[in-house]
């Protein structure tokens, strides 16, 4: 359990980080998540990497610690909208660095968007990966981060940065 | 017409896996091959590398959990009952009354039935054992062909170390030193509790690397470059 541990736990504390946004509910959930991976290690079927097994109970138990704080998750338009309101695309573009701006759009998606996006780009799962750990059809995953990316070029956009797609 | 752009829009969805190196081999051909003549989704797939690199920078910098979340798992996992050994169900005991209640006449016509339903198993084996040992060969000789095949490929980076931790040395530190030096863990733990780590360079930057991780002997027992 210890080198499991060594091995996984920022990984999956960092996609915990990304989903409920709060460090301190982020190192509670990742105990959970061993927690049970030591009860259930028996069910460990090897089909998957353990990684993808990791993150699929991540997953499972970061949407619940939202469900439990509704109120608190915040969504897309809220942190799109933390900004100076002075601020003209223009002057934003000077004030800031453009691989800032894109980071700062990142973190303005909503979970659903967030989390697909750290899965593909972060976490390196392939299509049938983030299938299993999301319980979406390989289909919908494709379409999920086509939407994703589609969101963050509007965020970009609003930002000043113009990308010609999609 | 609706067949090509059916085609493009397809490989389009692909990018973002093109670009994080995680499509199986057919598709990435199929995706190198679309960007080798078309300009346009060769931008977009720079678009895709683009979120890649600012996706990887921005959780970097999320940083790691405190000794808390290790200190909380490890309490819980103390704090766990011990775990009972399987319950037995006693199954011979049950299926020696189940028999016992059939009279003697049917247990002789159920045996018989067994035995020859035996025979006929072993015939049926017999003869899909000899129809299939060629093919198994060849199944086998690719596997092994595969398997020397990948392990080529993950060692050919040069950036691999073999390491074991000093007996004293708790996971807390383990995952400080893991840390601190950027090693990742690859595999472990081989015969004599050695582990495979990949550092963040090779050649001679590596040599030194390890050399200033040698010298932190309350953590490293043994360590040495792993070609």
């Amino acid at each position: 359990m210890q080198v499991l541990f060594a091995r996984h736990h920022v990984r999956v504390y960092r996609f915990v980080l990304r989903l409920v946004r709060d460090e301190s509910t982020a190192e509670d959930l990742i105990s959970e998540v061993f927690l049970d991976v030591w009860r259930q290690a028996g069910r460990f079927e090897g089909r998957s990497a353990v990684s993808t097994w990791l993150l699929a109970i991540a997953r499972f138990k970061a949407l619940s610690a939202l469900r439990r704080r509704p109120d608190e998750e915040l969504d897309e338009e809220a942190v799109a909208g933390i900004e100076d309101p002075s601020d003209t695309p223009e002057t934003a573009l000077e004030k800031k660095d453009k691989s800032a701006i894109i980071r700062k759009c990142l973190t303005g998606l909503s979970a659903e968007h967030r989390e697909i996006i750290d899965l593909v780009y972060y976490h390196e799962k392939s299509v049938e990966e983030v299938a299993l750990i999301v319980g979406i059809p390989e289909n919908t995953v494709k379409t999920r981060m086509f939407y994703a990316r589609k969101r963050l070029a509007e965020l970009l956009k609003a930002e000043g940065i113009e990308r010609g797609w999609p | 017409m609706n067949t090509i752009n059916k085609e493009r829009d397809d490989l389009e969805t692909l990018l973002p896996w093109h670009a994080a190196g995680t499509l199986n081999r057919r598709d990435a051909e199929r995706v190198e091959k679309a960007l080798a003549n078309d300009r346009e989704l060769l931008r977009r797939f720079n678009l895709a590398r683009e979120e890649l690199n600012e996706t990887i920078h921005l959780n970097e910098t999320l940083g790691a959990p405190s000794a808390r979340a290790m200190e909380k798992l490890f309490a819980a996992i103390d704090a766990e009952p011990a775990r009972k050994p399987k319950v037995s169900f006693d199954l011979a005991g049950r299926l020696a009354g189940f028999i016992a209640s059939f009279s003697p006449r049917t247990l002789a016509l159920a045996a018989a039935a067994g035995a020859l339903a035996i025979v006929l198993q072993a015939g049926v084996i017999t003869t899909g054992l000899i129809r299939h040992e060629a093919g198994t060969e060849v199944a086998s000789r690719q596997d092994t062909a595969a398997r020397t095949e990948m392990a080529s490929a993950d060692v050919s980076d040069g950036t691999l170390a073999a390491i074991r931790f000093a007996p004293k040395a708790d996971v807390g530190q383990i995952t400080a030193f893991l840390l601190a030096n950027k090693a990742s863990m690859i595999d472990g733990p081989l015969t004599g509790g050695i582990y495979t780590i990949r550092l963040p360079e090779s050649g001679k930057a590596k040599e030194d690397h390890i050399k200033q991780m040698q010298a932190q002997s309350a953590i490293v027992d043994f360590i040495a470059t792993k070609q």
